[in-house]
Formats: structure tokens, sequence, C-alpha cells
């Protein structure tokens, strides 16, 4: 599955690796590089697909979006939800400080 | 500096000519729902740090959100109040970025699909005129949590209270042309929002926060680069923001200089804005639809359903409440920024002099409960004991003097005006023969100055008519004491 044109290169694997926080060894750059383009230029095969006619496709169920009423039916966790956090003070999670 | 020139409000007069600003405003809702847009969490206020989460709004993996079916009536029911475009079918996308209260790593939020379309609304100036801003949009989308950095000197304290809280975002196109419009704008989705019962509009509890985007231009130029004030709660710092903001980029501009486009802080203290810290990538949302979520979709029949429940809003009450009791068109303004003051006035009013009980309730009672610090609802006269109040001085009662010393009673006793003033023998003096009466008294108590009054000296006849005004306590029908005093001194 080759691709014809490139579309993503290094500096841009560095933006979107900064923008997810994700630290990318400069030896896997490369690879990556090479399979991003492999996966956005097999997507790009759906391209050649007429579909000036077909409506888009939000479920193959037929399901619609399910409503809920306005019920306050959660809450009051707060030990639960605190559980997995590095750290933690009268009931707030602690995290090194990001002011502006 | 030319000081001949008439600015108009919204222009600034620089070194090189006159600059026009041009403001849109994007404005942030907390829809009065109970509970959360995706989770069933509450979405009250002022709760112990991180007792309204569920594992949803903690962004739990596994966990999927369900959409509260309130805030979608409140969105449609918002969006017919502001005569804007339907859209049956919106779809959510996630807004991506990185922050210690954001525990998804990205908003929902509606990005190419928002639930409402375009509108407009009307907005009144100081000056009694009207100008009507367009609307671009609004959305439903999920608020953030709350950082405390205040708390130590190395660490930042999160409460995820707030997190997943319904928002609307409602855009205005950049028809705004000064602060003060800006101002009146706020003010007019703010006593819409109150009045179709969607959001409470209250800016202290953040529950209505404006974002305003300003830029600069000379007339008839194109749109200059505008920058982005975040997060003003108050009405002031709207119009104080964008005043200092133009004056800002106007200074830059006339030294030759650019304008970069950047998200600003307003700093209350002085008044002015500074530029957030640098994030070149901060608008690279990377928006895509959310897999979690199917598009929201809804038949024209609900919508109607939703348009029935509409009340009756401030724009068309103004208009019913000048032709009804017959007052001015900015007395109604007043009277219909909020929907009891209208309920009010209108029950105090029913039967009575509109005018007067107008008046009465701008002048008199706003001032009342203003000094006393009391809202409407806590008045302590009631619409009706008002209506009694302005009856008794329409037929004859009391004077409008001795009705001052009623209503301050009011204020204090809640006791109904026609009680007080039976039991503090207030009524009007009307009767020809009891003022007469005092009227001799007053002659034969002056002899030399009725002396100089008849000699010429004609300033004399106020001092009677007060004379006898004391002698009654205040009761006496001022109109009948001129008149029966003229006669008597002719």
């Amino acid at each position: 599955m080759s691709n014809k044109e490139s579309i993503v290169d290094i500096p841009t694997v560095n933006k979107i690796a900064r923008l997810s926080r994700l630290n990318i060894p400069e030896a896997s750059k490369q690879n990556l590089t090479n399979d991003l383009n492999n996966i956005l230029g097999f997507v790009a095969q759906l391209d050649e697909v007429n579909t000036s006619d077909v409506k888009p496709l939000a479920s193959v169920t037929g399901h619609k979006l399910p409503l809920r009423s306005d019920k306050v039916t959660d809450g009051n966790i707060e030990d639960l939800v605190l559980k997995n956090a590095p750290e933690s003070s009268s009931g707030f999670f602690v995290v090194p400080k990001v002011i502006e | 500096m030319n000081e001949s020139i008439n600015l108009k409000p919204g222009q600034i007069n620089g070194e090189k000519g006159i600059w026009e600003m041009v403001i849109g405003l994007e404005i942030h809702a907390q829809i009065s729902s109970k509970s959360k847009l995706f989770s069933g969490a509450s979405a009250s206020f002022g709760a112990e740090a991180n007792s309204n989460v569920s594992l949803v709004d903690a962004a739990m993996p596994g966990m999927l959100p369900v959409i509260n079916e309130f805030c979608v009536e409140q969105a449609v029911k918002t969006g017919l109040a502001l005569n804007a475009k339907i859209n049956n079918v919106s779809i959510f996308d996630r807004k991506n970025y990185f922050y210690a209260d954001l525990p998804q790593g990205y908003q929902i939020s509606q990005f190419t699909k928002p639930i409402v379309g375009e509108g407009e609304i009307i907005i009144d100036l100081d000056d009694g005129l009207q100008t009507t801003v367009g609307i671009e949009r609004l959305h439903l989308e999920q608020d953030a949590g709350k950082s405390l950095h205040d708390q130590h000197p190395s660490k930042s304290y999160i409460d995820l209270n707030r997190t997943g809280v319904a928002l609307m975002e409602i855009v205005s196109k950049p028809d705004i042309r000064s602060p003060q419009e800006a101002g009146a704008y706020v003010k007019k989705i703010r006593s819409i929002l109150r009045y179709v019962g969607a959001c409470d509009g209250n800016m202290e509890e953040g529950s209505l926060r404006a974002d305003c985007n300003v830029s600069v231009r000379k007339s008839g130029e194109e749109f200059g680069t505008r920058c982005e004030i975040k997060n003003l709660n108050s009405v002031r710092f709207i119009i104080q923001a964008i005043q200092s903001e133009a004056e800002r980029q106007v200074e830059i501009l006339e030294e030759g200089g650019k304008i970069n486009q950047e998200t600003r802080l307003f700093d209350t203290s002085t008044g002015e804005t500074r530029s957030m810290r640098s994030k070149e990538d901060a608008h690279d949302y990377r928006y895509f639809p959310d897999p979690d979520l199917l598009p929201l979709e809804f038949s024209d029949s609900w919508v109607q359903k939703i348009r029935e429940t509409l009340p009756e809003l401030p724009d068309s009450l103004k208009k019913r409440l000048v032709t009804d009791f017959g007052i001015t068109p900015y007395d109604a303004s007043i009277l219909v920024e909020e929907k009891d003051y209208v309920d009010f006035y209108q029950k105090a009013a029913n039967g009575k002099d509109g005018k007067l009980t107008a008046n009465w309730m701008i002048t008199e009672l706003f001032g009342a409960l203003k000094k006393e610090n009391i809202s409407l609802s806590n008045s302590p006269i009631s619409p009706e004991n008002l209506g009694q109040l302005i009856a008794l001085i329409s037929d004859g009662t009391i004077s409008g003097k001795i009705a001052k010393d009623v209503f301050a009673e009011m204020m204090i006793s809640k006791k109904s005006p026609s009680d007080i003033v039976k039991e503090k023998g207030l009524e009007q003096v009307s009767d020809d023969t009891e003022i007469l009466k005092l009227i001799d008294k007053v002659i034969s108590e002056n002899e030399d100055k009725i002396k100089d009054y008849l000699g010429g000296k004609d300033k004399l006849f106020g001092f009677f008519v007060g004379q006898v005004m004391k002698l009654s306590q205040g009761k006496a029908n001022p109109g009948i004491v001129n008149k029966l005093l003229k006669e008597k001194l002719k």
C-alpha cells in the first residue's frame, strides 16, 4: 500500500507530538512519518469513490442519540474519583503548578 | 489632536485620523440544569471539592457520555428567542487541548454543525436608539474544571465540580461598534436568557461570561487583525477592557507596528489587557466528531412544542407596556430588563395610573431597595400595596408629599398604605370650610406680613401657603389651599 504523495514530514510529526504531549525518540521519527503517510494514503483511496449522492452515515444500526432526563443520579464519590490521583489534599487533585 | 471633532462612541481620535472599533462577542452561558450535559452528577454551584463528579466527568476509561434532554431543549428555546435558525441535525466534536482541569484531554463541543445557526437581536442604547446585532451561532459544550493556584507555592489544586456542566456558547457577528454597544448586547442576551429560563445570568458566580474579539480600522477599510480578551465577568469590565484594548491597538498601528492575533487577559487592577503567555499552537484544537456520540436529531414538531412554551419576550413586552399603560419607551425598557420587574409592575399598575406607578416603582421603590440592598423579590412593599398607594394619590386621599412618608412607613412595617393612612390620620383635607379655618388662623397670626403682601410683596404668598400646610400637618390639599388663599387675599 504505497502512498502517491507524502503528506506528513518530520516537522509535522514533531508538531503533532508536541500537541499530544508525546515524547518521541529521534530514532523513531522517520518510521513514524512513513507509517502515518501509509495510513493516510490508505484512507485516501476512499476519495476515489463518488459519494455525491450518499448521505453521511453515523450509525449502521439506525440508532438515534439517546437522551436522558435532567436528574441528579451520580456524584458524591470523591474517594473513588481521587483514588488514582498521585497526590490529593482536602478533596482536591494536587498537580505541579500550571499558571499562566 | 483636533479638539473640535465630535467623536461617536467607539471612535478613537488618533494622531493619524479617526479609528473605529469592530467587536464580536462570545458569551458562555451556563444552562440552568440540575445535572451535567453528559453525566448525572449535580451541576450546582459551591459544593465540596470534587463531590459533584461522576466517573464520566473524571474521564475514567470506558465511561460513555449520555446527553441531557433538558439542556437540548434550553438551547433550542434560546435559539428561538434569538430569532435564529434551529438545526434539526447537529454534531458533537472533540476540541483537543491539554490542561490540568480538563481530564478528558478534550472538551465536547460543536464545531462544524451547531444546534443553532444565524439569528439576530435588537439592542437598546442609552440614548433611546436601537440597533441590530447578528448572531452567528449557538452551540452546546462542556465547561472545564477549576484550578486554584494560590493554595500552595509550587502546586495547583484542581476541583472538577464544574467539569462537564452544560454551557451554551453564543457567538455574535462582528456587528458591534462600541464598548457601550457591547455592554448593551450582553445585557440584552442576559435578559433573554433569564426570560426563557435557560440560564440564571449570574455573572458573579460565573454563570455568564464573555470573550471579546476586538480590532480597529479606519472607517470603510477592511477588518484589522483582532485580539481576543478572555473571560470577562461583568458588563463594566467588558466596556473597560474593549476601550483599553482598542486604544492599545491604535497606538501600535499609528507607530507603524502590527497587531499580533493573540489571546489577552484583562487586569482589573490596572484596567489594561495583557498578553497570555504566548501559545503558538493554542488554536490548533484538532477538532473531530466525537465517536462516542451520534448526531443530535429532532423533528420540526418537537421544535414547535418548545416554541409554544416560550414566554413573551422583552421586545414585545416593552411595546405592550407603552401601549397599554401609556409609559415612555425609556421607562418600559427599564421595566422589561428583568422578568420579575415586569410582573411586579403589571400587578401594581393594574387599573391604576400607569405613568405614576412606573415613576414610583423606578424612582422610589428601586431607590429604596438599592439603599437597603434588597432584591425586588424580597421587597417589603408588595405590588398590591404599591398599587393601593398610587390609587390613594390619584383619588386625592393623600398628597404626593404625604405619600412619601407613607411609603417610608410601608418599607419598615410592611403595612398596607390605607391602614397607615387611617392609623395616622393622614387623609388629605380637601374640605373648603376646614381649609378656610386654617387660612383665617394664619391671616390673624401674620397681620404685618399680610399688609406687606397687599402692599406688593408678592413673594410672601408662598410663605402663607407654607404656614397653612404646616398648620394642617401637611394634610391640606395644596391645590385647594392655593385657590382659597388667592381668593381670600384679593
